[in-house]
């Protein structure tokens, strides 16, 4: 009887769903749970901060180029107080500057605008499901995000400016607000958004795991996901598992900031006098921070190797090389981001043995990272290419992530991190692998899925200009630094004028000042092909690159439900390009082998007969949510 | 729950898609996901303790001669050894042994609450929420008593190497060690008690529920299993806590 009476409830619920009403504008496009309006929401935040950031990077980087330049123009926007009467910045602003651009750029745009983006985006229409698996919570995942962009944003106008203490925010700097003006307010308040930062990342993640776990469509077993997923998954993973270790962090530093407690102060003296905090260690700050902050590279790059394997095998027109190959390689990836983090403390004194342990599992990286550059090779070779500017994007990706990837080698050795830790070598590699990289892949999937979310084309030819200036300039602004670090330059110095040595290597520092602005100029012109096109571009057709994933099979515009109809059945898996014997170089998911008999292979004849099955599952309404 | 059962589909097709293949909805999922990450949250501040911890020294002489100093970490069973009304008795780790019993018990009672859901049993589940609900409360207060013993002292206090006497302990002083065993004490007890506050505002929001019959119409009692898991897992937490604090 209980059974039925479950039957009846669910059955209206049911009707409930697929009911039609219009929603208020609210509803609709500010506190929406639909995730594909969420995710244009994260897109947007993201674009905002990725100019914000970039900007700071102007400020500073005109400062390393033209040590004492005249940037009094910037006074009303930045503030009176940190230009002095010739124009010149202030010190302590330029590390608030470097601060605030690192922070931002890893955290605000290349985790919330990245995988806040793409993963609320894709999951759902490529696994073929109405929405996340809480909408709800997703809706709060994106409020908390925007609450903590608020309070970061607000940290840059407070009076004694945003927090500087570099983004891996060390004490015993970052724990005494007395010790510098970036350690003051700007660092309270740095601290309160990336705990809410980490509670909306939580909230999202916990949402995507659930969603591909529960909510995939009939047929769509793990082993027919497009690797775009397989890396959402992965990725939040990563969130789930070390965003909590700096949450704690973070809170045991607040209370050493405000209530007097010393877990990570010891033996410090403030002008001559003694501080009364005994027995904590700052390297244990590092070494919390570091358990987040390496699977956090991790969490910036995965997604945008997912979706560039995508991308790469649509417009190869051949199937993906190694598909099991770059999942166990993203596995790989993953569980090595975890105990790799000390090899960003090597010259903390740790133990030199301890030393060399984190140095083997770091250089063991190399070999998951190598097995997917030559995937994305191998998937090229002799592919029909089709050059659209996502394409090449994602071909820049690869190219960024191996010769970024190579100076990681170089680093993960302990010996050769004495001379280069800490040195614009660090600076250079990790902008070229995980910066430059991930920025890519953003860029990449917007040229990609642009169709998919606002109906319309980008304009290929201002994407083009785009990708030839940025691939160049990003390449002119980092490969110099490799010599200023190998030089010597330490990061994170206010200017190198002074020193015989660093005096004869300023001309480099200034064609990376040039490059940098040149290459910020080029993104404007991507702003305007973005938000031109979203009400200007050409209507876009339903299937613009004939690929072969779920959300292509959605109108042009899905509404709330992406499907008109019933979700489509997936039978293959997603990389079925340029098949022998096939009619179109490409079959999508959902056409079963039944339909294709010319270009089945012995093994695809076999499920035929499971296919019946398949179509059969049916979702139990019995289990409570 | 006997519903859930009911599924058609055949057992090889549950990885297939289409349907839930670990046969929970997404409530539950997401529920054990976060506990995952919790577990990291709590796992990185008993770490960080264990770390501070063992850089201290351990005090050398024969156990009855221990006394109180700053110069080495204190012996637990020397520091919680006073119990509600028993003044000057020296009960080593006897009340923290209730309080634990007593969250132990509670964990119990939410078993037999989830237990009742099952069944749709209303009176059942309210009468053990109930319980529940109290033993958190319970566990609460008693962990008030013992902060509020720990940070008034002892009456003899701890005399400090300057002459000055100290009486109990707060973020900044500590009559019976070390500063940082009060820091990591009051941090890592306050941040469980935290978890166990929220703990049992999410039991008064089921019991009123479960009260209301909200549950009742909507056919199931999911949500006493969801937060039962994360009233559990408090529990255990607690466990790790006690040991490392307490007994360790």
């Amino acid at each position: 009887m209980a059974a039925a009476a479950h039957a009846d409830v669910h059955a209206n619920e049911h009707d409930h769903a697929h009911e039609h009403h219009e929603q208020s504008f609210i509803r609709k496009y500010i506190f929406s749970e639909d995730h594909k309006v969420i995710a244009k929401q994260y897109l947007i935040s993201g674009i905002i901060w990725a100019l914000i950031g970039g900007f700071l990077s102007l400020v500073f980087r005109l400062q390393l180029g033209y040590p004492g330049i005249d940037l009094g123009w910037l006074k009303p926007i930045l503030g009176e107080r940190w230009f002095d009467d010739t124009g010149k910045l202030d010190p302590n602003y330029y590390i608030a500057l470097v601060t605030m651009h690192g922070t931002i750029m890893v955290f605000f745009v290349l985790t919330a605008g990245l995988s806040g983006t793409f993963s609320n985006f894709l999951i759902p229409l490529q696994v073929g499901a109405r929405d996340m698996a809480s909408g709800f919570i997703n809706m709060l995942s994106y409020w908390f995000f925007f609450l903590s962009s608020v309070i970061m944003f607000s940290s840059l106008f407070v009076h004694d400016g945003p927090a500087g203490g570099g983004w891996v925010i060390y004490p015993p700097l970052s724990a005494l607000p007395d010790a510098a003006p970036g350690s003051a307010t700007g660092m309270t308040l740095w601290l309160i958004s990336m705990a809410i930062f980490i509670v909306s990342s939580l909230l999202g993640s916990v949402n995507y795991v659930t969603t591909v776990i529960n909510l995939r469509t009939r047929g769509m077993t793990f082993d027919k996901m497009p690797l775009t997923i397989w890396a959402f998954t992965f990725t939040a993973i990563l969130g789930i598992l070390s965003f909590p270790v700096l949450f704690s962090a973070a809170l045991l530093l607040i209370f050493d900031r405000s209530f007097g407690t010393s877990f990570y102060l010891s033996d410090i003296y403030i002008n001559g006098q003694a501080l009364p905090n005994q027995g904590g260690s700052p390297i244990l700050f590092q070494h919390l921070f570091w358990f987040l902050g390496h699977p956090e590279v991790y969490i910036v790059i995965l997604p945008a190797l997912g979706m560039t394997s995508e991308i790469i095998a649509t417009n190869s027109r051949k199937p993906i090389f190694g598909y099991r190959a770059m999942i166990f390689s993203m596995l790989g990836i993953m569980f090595l981001a975890f105990i790799v983090w000390a090899h960003h403390m090597f010259m903390t004194g740790m133990n030199p043995f301890l030393g060399s342990v984190f140095m083997l599992l770091t250089l063991i990286i190399a070999v998951p990272s190598a097995v997917k550059a030559f995937n994305y090779i191998t998937t090229m070779w002799r592919g029909n290419i089709v050059f659209t500017p996502a394409m090449l994007f994602s071909i820049g990706l690869v190219s960024f992530f191996v010769s970024g990837g190579v100076t990681g080698i170089i680093l993960g050795n302990s010996a050769l991190d004495i001379q280069l830790h800490d040195t614009y070598f660090v600076v250079a590699h990790f902008h070229l692998v995980m910066g430059s990289a991930a920025f890519f892949g953003m860029v990449a999937g917007v040229y990609h899925w642009f169709p998919k979310m606002f109906g319309r084309m980008m304009n290929a030819t201002l994407g083009y200009i785009h990708f030839w200036v940025t691939i160049a300039g990003v390449y002119v602004v980092f490969f110099p630094q490799h010599y200023l670090g190998i030089a010597g330059f330490p990061r994170r110095y206010y200017a190198y004028t002074g020193f015989d040595f660093t005096n004869k290597y300023q001309d480099l520092a200034e064609l990376s000042t040039i490059a940098a602005i040149v290459v910020f100029a080029a993104n404007i012109i991507f702003l305007f092909n973005f938000f031109y096109s979203i009400f200007w571009g050409k209507k876009a057709t339903a299937n613009p690159w004939r690929s072969n994933t779920l959300e292509w099979t959605t109108p042009v515009e899905p509404g709330h439900g992406n499907w008109p109809g019933e979700i489509p059945v997936v039978y293959r898996w997603p990389y079925d390009y340029s098949k022998p014997g096939a009619a179109e170089d490409f079959i999508p998911q959902h056409i079963p082998f039944s339909a294709t008999p010319e270009s089945n292979l012995e093994e695809e004849n076999e499920q035929i007969k499971e296919e019946r099955e398949i179509e059969g599952i049916q979702f139990n309404h019995s289990i409570p949510d | 729950m006997a519903s859930a059962n009911n599924s058609t589909t055949a057992e090889h097709l549950m990885w297939k898609g289409g349907i839930q293949p670990m046969k929970v909805g997404y409530g539950k999922l997401m529920m054990w996901i976060f506990l995952l990450s919790d577990t990291f949250t709590f796992s990185a501040l008993l770490v960080s303790y264990g770390l501070v911890r063992f850089s201290f020294p351990t005090f050398e002489g024969l156990r009855k001669n221990f006394e109180f100093s700053n110069a080495w970490w204190p012996i637990p069973e020397r520091v919680f050894e006073a119990v509600p009304f028993l003044h000057g008795v020296s009960a080593p780790l006897v009340f923290v042994g209730i309080m634990t019993f007593i969250l132990i018990m509670s964990s119990v009672t939410m078993v037999l609450a989830v237990e009742a859901g099952h069944r749709r049993d209303k009176a059942d589940v309210e009468k053990y929420m109930l319980w529940t609900i109290l033993g958190g409360i319970a566990f609460l207060s008693s962990q008030a008593w013992e902060w509020g013993h720990f940070i008034h002292g002892t009456e003899e206090g701890l005399t400090l190497a300057n002459g000055t006497k100290v009486f109990g302990a707060n973020l900044v002083q500590n009559q019976y060690g070390p500063p940082a065993f009060a820091d990591f004490f009051f941090f890592i007890t306050g941040f469980h008690g935290t978890h166990v506050l929220s703990g049992v505002v999410l039991n008064v929001l089921i019991f009123y529920n479960a009260a209301n019959g909200v549950y009742e119409k909507r056919g199931h009692y999911e949500m006493v299993e969801k937060v039962g898991l994360y009233w559990h897992f408090v529990d255990l937490v607690w466990v790790f806590v006690f040991t490392f604090f307490y007994l360790v």
